[in-house]
């Protein structure tokens, strides 16, 4: 199977782990990833205003780019460009005047854009297009006794239209990591706010957030947390360095990407893990389970 | 509080306004309360999200520009999706920032942010929150 990718800024940079893992993981799985050409940022959140159609030009102009490459699929790995590409495919195709407008605007693109490019999340692909019992067929290292609370943030859930799975109660990373060996642990802060952007001017909400989510899921036992969004993995791993100057008794725990666990599971080596790009040191943990 | 409801408060532009950027019928909003019982930043908002939509309804522009919930809200969208009134507040509280943003009142300095403070902030958060809170 063939499969266009989009991967968006940060997993070229600071995300290069959820990238690597992923990666990896789809080659051992016998998928073949091709990055699109020319790709540009989607925006990283979508446009709320009714009449501002600039900014869908950004997420758009990337669907021109899967057509171009002869595809009508595209697969993304950041939550936040997920939900900003396929929102706004969803808001031109409902509104047919609005993309005529844009597509005007991109006049000097060769090919009109039609609305008519499938956006998929890697979750999306992993679970109706590849399969999970094939993936469980695949597993060379179980994650035994490895307990893992799944985080799964805002945006691959929120609005329902377009979310990959229940919009109060996804269960798809549990039921992923079930197939991969691992203990899913259920908490209540799963599809909590991690606050996303406010760490950039207001890092003590975070910082909060953060404290509130990781004793959630650490009183419930989980030795990791598993997420699927690299601003919440920013927020949930690096900005623990804030949390516990304010709450000094807190303990760190590891922040991993569900691709990461994947990639353990189906037997990649530690380079594709990239734990170097990490605040909280997944490795102790790891090496306790015998699982590097 | 004194609160001083009057029509031509009601029937300002600014109402008219906020409708039109938000695409939402304020009036739908029976005040059940719900958006706010589950929004996660409510401990640190001045106004909630379920007073936010009232004000809005009753054309509260001078609370509404100052308040701090505007810049608190992190379009998460839970209130959305749990609205029996099927109300988007998050696009209500966009509209609001909106009117502000476009006059250029810039919430966020990123170049004033020092270099510890900005630390290794990855892309996806600079560029949001500029999306966000700038004009
Ligand atoms: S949940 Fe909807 S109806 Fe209830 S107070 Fe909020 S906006 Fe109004
Ligand atoms: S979108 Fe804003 S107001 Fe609504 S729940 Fe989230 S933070 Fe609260």
């Amino acid at each position: 199977m063939k499969i266009s990718y989009y991967p968006g800024c940060t997993l070229k940079n600071n995300a290069k782990n959820f990238e690597d893992s992923t990666l990896c993981s789809l080659n051992k799985l016998g998928i073949q990833v091709e990055e699109l050409p020319r790709w540009n940022c989607c925006g990283t959140v979508f446009s709320l205003a009714t009449d501002d159609l600039i900014h869908h030009l950004a997420p758009l102009r990337n669907l021109i780019r899967v057509k171009e490459s002869n595809s009508d699929k595209v697969m993304t790995l950041c939550a936040m460009c997920y939900n900003t590409l396929k929102r706004a495919n969803e808001r031109v195709k409902s509104d047919p005047e609005s993309l005529d407008k844009i597509n005007e605007f991109m006049y000097r693109e060769k090919v009109k854009y039609k609305g008519d490019v499938k956006i998929l999340h890697l979750l999306e692909l992993l679970r109706d297009e590849i399969k999970f019992e094939t993936i469980a067929q695949q597993v060379v290292k179980p994650l035994k006794g490895l307990k893992v609370a799944n985080y799964y943030g805002c945006l691959l859930v929120r609005p329902k239209e377009i979310g990959l799975d229940d919009v109060e109660n996804p269960t798809i990373l549990e039921t992923l990591t079930t197939v991969l060996g691992a203990v899913p642990i259920d908490f209540p802060y799963k599809t909590e706010c991690c606050g996303a952007y406010q760490t950039v001017d207001k890092p003590d909400i975070v910082a909060e957030r953060t404290y509130q989510i990781l004793t959630s899921a650490q009183s419930q036992g989980a030795d990791i947390v598993a997420v699927s969004c690299p601003l919440c993995a920013f927020n949930l791993d690096h900005r623990q360095q804030h949390t516990v100057k304010k709450y000094p008794e807190f303990k760190h725990i590891p922040i991993l990407y569900f691709t990461q666990l994947l990639a353990i599971a189906l037997g990649c080596p530690e380079e594709a893990l990239r734990f170097d790009l990490h605040y909280v040191d997944p490795k102790p943990v790891l090496k306790e389970k015998g699982l590097i | 509080m004194r609160i001083n409801i009057s029509k031509r408060k009601i029937r300002d532009r600014f109402v008219a306004k906020i409708e039109e950027l938000s695409g939402q019928n304020l009036l739908a909003c029976y005040q059940c309360g719900k958006c706010s019982a589950g929004c996660p930043a409510v401990s640190q908002m001045d106004i909630l999200p379920n007073q936010i939509i009232r004000f809005a309804q009753l054309g509260f522009k001078d609370e509404l520009l100052k308040s701090k919930s505007i810049w608190i809200c992190a379009s998460c969208f839970t209130c959305n999706a749990r609205c029996p009134k099927g109300i988007n507040i998050a696009e209500v509280i966009e509209a609001i920032r909106q009117i502000l943003l476009r006059k250029r009142e810039d919430h966020v300095q990123v170049q004033k942010l020092s270099d510890s403070e900005k630390g290794d902030i990855p892309p996806i958060a600079l560029i949001s929150s500029l999306r966000k809170f700038t004009s």
